[in-house]
Formats: structure tokens, sequence, C-alpha cells
């Protein structure tokens, strides 16, 4: 099992990596986000499935993510895409001290509409400081070096279906790496295990407020990561990140890959890029058709699409089970 | 006598205007295993609240290894080498039976915060749990879910989990509540020979089964409206029919039940 999950991994990112050329520009360009959001994602889910806390705030850490992208290669004309990175961790962590400080203390709805709250605050700071963060405009991100390379003799979209696609996906890999690691770890444990029962959890010295924070922290730091790099490929750090829906589109990704497994978040993120891009292409009421995607869902796969071979094999032993008894068992 | 591992001085508790706990004033020494009896509504409950720092009494103090626990809370209390199970069973549906004993093994070991460390290639943590499930009898479910266990299952993993803090003293709230007659002995032997392998130092447990309490308990502390009626000694509580009479009814001949 864990030897398949590895093997998996490494057919996943070497897929991704032989794509481009197979793909062409467009494509490639459509795939790009899958890794900003895979980022996030993992870090939503850390609190999701992991720690059982719905954040309905987690775009705000995207959008703290792509200003500090803006303002480190914009304002302080630093280009090195490594600090940007570090700045957007850090700006996420920062936020997120306040922020997951006050929000660790609930659970459930309460802490659904905590993270709401602070979400939209952020949003209206973004949208209203217009000296500091250019308001509706946004600021602007400008092109970053990889590993200290410019590639000046590629225009913009061959840099983003090159390097910096291979950039992103390499960023990717290796957080999902760290991702894999804290779940599997003590403190992973002890953040299942107190969302399966936290009264139980603190008996047996789990500290749980503590541990929810950290998570929340952590959950941070990966959303601003890739917050910011989502950020580089549209140039711009706009406020609508930090909007309300944003956060909620962030929750659907994750339910559609599947919250309750580890690799939900990033066939969610892959899944509802190329479902958009699709529905987009067939009827300008697109939004009208993931709402019905997401309430199906809900209803029909609660486990998501990572949850789909197991619930297909459950369908099918019942089917197999009612052919080979014809006359149903009287209930109990 | 060596001092009281832990104690109570005049401990009162209210719910609103309702009185819980009244002067509540008790020892526990190594070596013995209490039982806490009387009838429903008696504040048993509510006295291992106070006993484990979940409640916070309203009057006197409650001590652990000499320090004042009033109010110190569940987490602060297993670190100091107190634990305790539940009345009723509490699991991690979603955690294995393995994962579910890890939880108290890392903590008693301190590492329960480490973010980095492979839980799967931690040796000593497996030998650990697999120690501990082995006194429960739980090593063929080690894997399963705890949602999938049994509840005799469960109540035993409860308890194992709460083992793995290697406790000095534990508070067992009605460890055979919900378990077929026939089975309960088995589950209390169970009980205090993990307690002896443990190296636990003493057992408190509420109980209402006198016949378990008759064969376990080395003291007897009977409640009743919040107050204790009665501190004694396992024979002499048995051999004061006035007490028992109170505290736990008519008591029925040996051998006439199960
Ligand atoms: N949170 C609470 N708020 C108000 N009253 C409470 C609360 N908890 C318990 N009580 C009351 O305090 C009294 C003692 O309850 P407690 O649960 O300690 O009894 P018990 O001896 O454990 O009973 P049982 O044998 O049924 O478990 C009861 O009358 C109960 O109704
Ligand atoms: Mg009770």
């Amino acid at each position: 099992m864990r030897g398949g999950a590895l093997l998996a991994a490494l057919a996943a990112v070497a897929a991704l990596a032989a794509a481009p050329p197979l793909l062409g520009e467009y494509r490639t360009t459509l795939l790009l986000p899958v890794f900003g959001y895979g980022v996030a994602l993992l870090g939503l889910n850390l609190l999701f499935g992991y720690g059982g806390l719905v954040s309905f705030g987690h775009a705000m850490f995207v959008a703290a993510g792509a200003y500090a992208a803006a303002v480190v290669t914009g304002v302080w004309r630093i280009e090195s895409f490594e600090a940007v990175l570090l700045a957007a961790a850090a700006a996420g962590l920062a936020l997120a001290l306040p922020v997951g400080a006050l929000c660790a203390r609930y659970t459930k709805i309460f802490f659904g509409m905590l993270t709401l709250a602070f979400g939209m605050l952020f949003h209206s700071f973004l949208f209203k400081f217009y000296g500091l963060t250019g308001g509706d405009q946004g600021m602007r991100v400008r092109r970053p070096t990889l590993l200290g390379l410019e590639f000046e003799e590629l225009d913009k979209t061959a840099f983003l279906v090159g390097p910096y696609y291979w950039y992103c996906l390499a960023v990717a890999a290796l957080l999902a790496l760290l991702m894999w690691r804290i779940v599997r770890s003590p403190f992973g444990l002890a953040l299942r295990a107190q969302r399966d029962n936290p009264r139980k959890a603190e008996y047996l010295g789990v500290e749980v407020r503590r541990t929810r924070f950290v998570a929340f922290l952590v959950s941070a730091a990966f959303g601003a990561v890739g917050g910011a790099m989502l950020a580089v490929p549209t140039g711009l750090a706009d406020p609508e990140l930090a909007y309300w829906t944003h956060s909620g589109t962030l929750v659907f990704m994750t339910l559609l890959g599947g919250f309750a497994h580890f690799a939900g978040p990033l066939l969610g993120a892959l899944a509802y890029v190329l479902l958009q891009d699709w529905l987009m292409s067939l009827t300008p009421y697109w939004r009208l058709l993931l709402g019905a995607v997401l309430a199906l869902i809900v209803l029909a796969c609660p486990q998501g699409l990572m949850g789909l071979p197991a619930l297909l094999r459950a369908r099918l032993a019942a089917r197999r089970r009612r052919a080979a008894a014809p006359h149903p068992a009287p209930a109990e | 006598m060596s001092p009281p591992l832990l104690e109570t001085y005049r401990v009162g508790r209210r719910y609103g205007d309702f009185v819980a706990l009244r002067d509540v004033t008790l020892r526990v020494h190594p070596g013995e295993t209490v039982a806490i009896v009387g009838p429903n509504g008696a504040g048993k409950t509510t006295l291992v609240n106070v006993l484990t720092g979940l409640l916070r009494p309203s009057e006197g103090w409650v001590r652990f290894l000499g320090s004042d626990i009033a109010g110190a809370g569940p987490v602060r209390l297993a670190q100091l080498g107190m634990a305790r199970a539940f009345q009723l069973v509490q699991v991690f549906p979603e955690l294995t039976a393995a994962e579910t004993i890890a939880v108290g093994a890392l903590a008693q070991a301190g590492r329960g915060r480490r973010m980095l460390a492979s839980l799967g290639a931690d040796r000593a943590l497996r030998a650990r749990v697999e120690e501990v499930a082995a006194v429960f009898g739980l090593g063929p479910v080690l894997h399963r879910p705890a949602r999938e266990l049994s509840q005799g299952q469960k109540k035993l993993l409860d308890v194992a989990s709460a083992f793995a803090l290697r406790p000095t003293v534990i508070l067992l709230d009605e460890p055979t509540s919900g378990v077929a007659t026939a089975d309960k002995h088995g589950i209390m032997a169970t009980l205090t020979e993990a307690a002896r392998r443990a190296g636990v130092q003493a057992l408190l447990l509420v109980e209402h089964d006198i016949d378990l309490v008759e064969t376990y308990a080395t003291r007897v502390v009977g409640l009743r409206g919040g107050e204790v009626l009665a501190d004694l000694p396992v024979r002499a509580f048995f051999a004061d029919e006035e007490v028992t009479a109170a505290l736990v009814g008519r008591r029925p001949a040996r051998g006439a039940q199960g």
C-alpha cells in the first residue's frame, strides 16, 4: 500500500513533467493554476480533512501570498522567486497568528463563520486601503527569476509553460512530500484524534487548542505559498482573491477531490480547473452547472473523486449480492 | 503511612443552585483500589470530574501528588500521571486501535508534538503499542478503525489508551457498564492485571455491581446526595448492614447472580 502510494505519486509527477510538449501551450497554461491551488488546498485540507475544521476564509491566505509576491517583486524589486515564496509563507504566518489564535478556540460552524468573517475583513482591507494595496486595481506581480535564472530570451508565455511550469511542479511535489510527513507525524495523529473526540484526546495528553493553532499556521503558510504561485501567471494580486466566494471555491475543490484522502485536494484542483474550462466553453451559465456538480458530489459521492472507486466497488458488490439472492431477506 | 497520591479536602460542587457534592474529604494511598458507590445521581461522576481537574470545585481543594490540581485540566493531569476512562465509552471512530493507543503512548513519551517524525518508522512506539494491546487482548484488531470494534472491545480500547500514559493513578467511571454480566469479571480481571503490570499505584473506580466491588476493591466510599456516607475498608463496609442497605440496596446472596 505504501509502496503503491509512492509509485502512484512518482507516476503522476513524471506524467505532469512530460505533459507540456504533448499538451501544447494553451492546455499547459490551463494546468498552471493546478500547482498553486494544489499547494493551497493541501493546507486547507490539513484543517478540513485531518483536523475536522472547515475554513471559509482560506482565500485570505491565498491573497496574502499573492500580495506578498507583488510587494517583493514590484515594490522591493527583488526578483528571486525563492524569496517570493519565503515572503509569502511569512505573510501567511503573520496573518494567521492573530486570526488562528482566535479561531482555534472554536470548531464546527463557529470556526467556519469566524474564518469567513476574518476573510471578509481582510478583503475589505485590501479593497479600501488604496494607497497600500492599490484598492480594486490590485498590485502588479512582476516576472520573477527562478534559481537566479532570468530566462530573458523567453517571452511571457514561453516562460510560463516552460521553466515556470516545471518549477511549480517541483515546488508542489516537495510541499506535498512535506505535508505527507506532517500528517503521518505524532502531530498529525494528535490532529486527527482531536477531530474525532477532543475530550478523549485531552485526557490522553493532547493539547487540543495548541494542535489546532499549529495546524492553522501550517495551513495558512501553504495557502500563501500557493497564492504566490498563482499570482505569477496572472501578473496581478487582486482583492477578489480574498473574496469569500473564492474561499467557497477552495472548499468546493477539496470536496470535489475528496477531503478524506491525502491526494484528494490535488486531484480536486486538477478536476476543478479542467471542469471549469470545459463548462465555460459550453455555456455562459457555467456557474449554474458547477453548482449542480457540487450538489451531485455531496449527494451521490460525498467522498469526492478519490472515494469513487470504493463507492463503485460497494455498489457492484451489493448488486452481485442481490443477483445471488433473488428473494430479498426480510428486514430484521 | 506513605503520603496520599490523591486527596480532596471538604470539596463541594454546585450546578447553579443544585448541590452535587458537599464536604467531600477523601484520600487515596498507593496500593489501594477505591470503589465509589452510590445510587444514580449521587454525584459519583461529578466527583470523578473534580478529581480529574475537569470541573473546578466550588469549595475545598484537590491535590494530586502534593500539588493543587483544582481545574488544572486533563492535559496537565495526563502529564502528571493521572488517567481516566469515561462512563460512556470514548473512542476515536476513524483511528485504528493501534493509533488510539499511540496517542497516549506518544504523550507519555513527551513526543506528541513532533511534526516531522514518522509514526510508521517508530519501532519503540510500535513495540509499546503492541505491548499495551496484548495486555487488553486487542492484538487481533490492532489495525481496525475503532468504529468497527464491538462495544466490549471499544471499552477495552478506551481503557488501554489511558494505560498507555503509564499513569500513577487511574480513574475508571463504571468500567463494566454496558457489558454483559458474564463478561464483567473478565474485564475487571484484565483491568487489575493491567494496572499491576503497568505500575499503576492506585485505582479509583465507580461501580454499581457490588459483587465486583467486593471482589476487587480494597476500600469503599459511599456517596449519597453528594455527601460521603461511608468511607471504609471493603470488609468493614460489607459488614455494616445499615451502610450497605443505604448505599447499594439489599445485598444479594453471593452466587445468586449471573
Ligand atoms: N452539568 C450539570 N448541570 C446540572 N446538573 C448536573 C450536571 N451534571 C450532573 N448534574 C446533577 O448532579 C447530580 C449528580 O450527577 P452525577 O452524574 O455526578 O451522578 P452519578 O452518581 O454519576 O450518577 P449515575 O450513577 O447515574 O452515573 C445529578 O442529580 C445530576 O442531575
Ligand atoms: Mg455517573
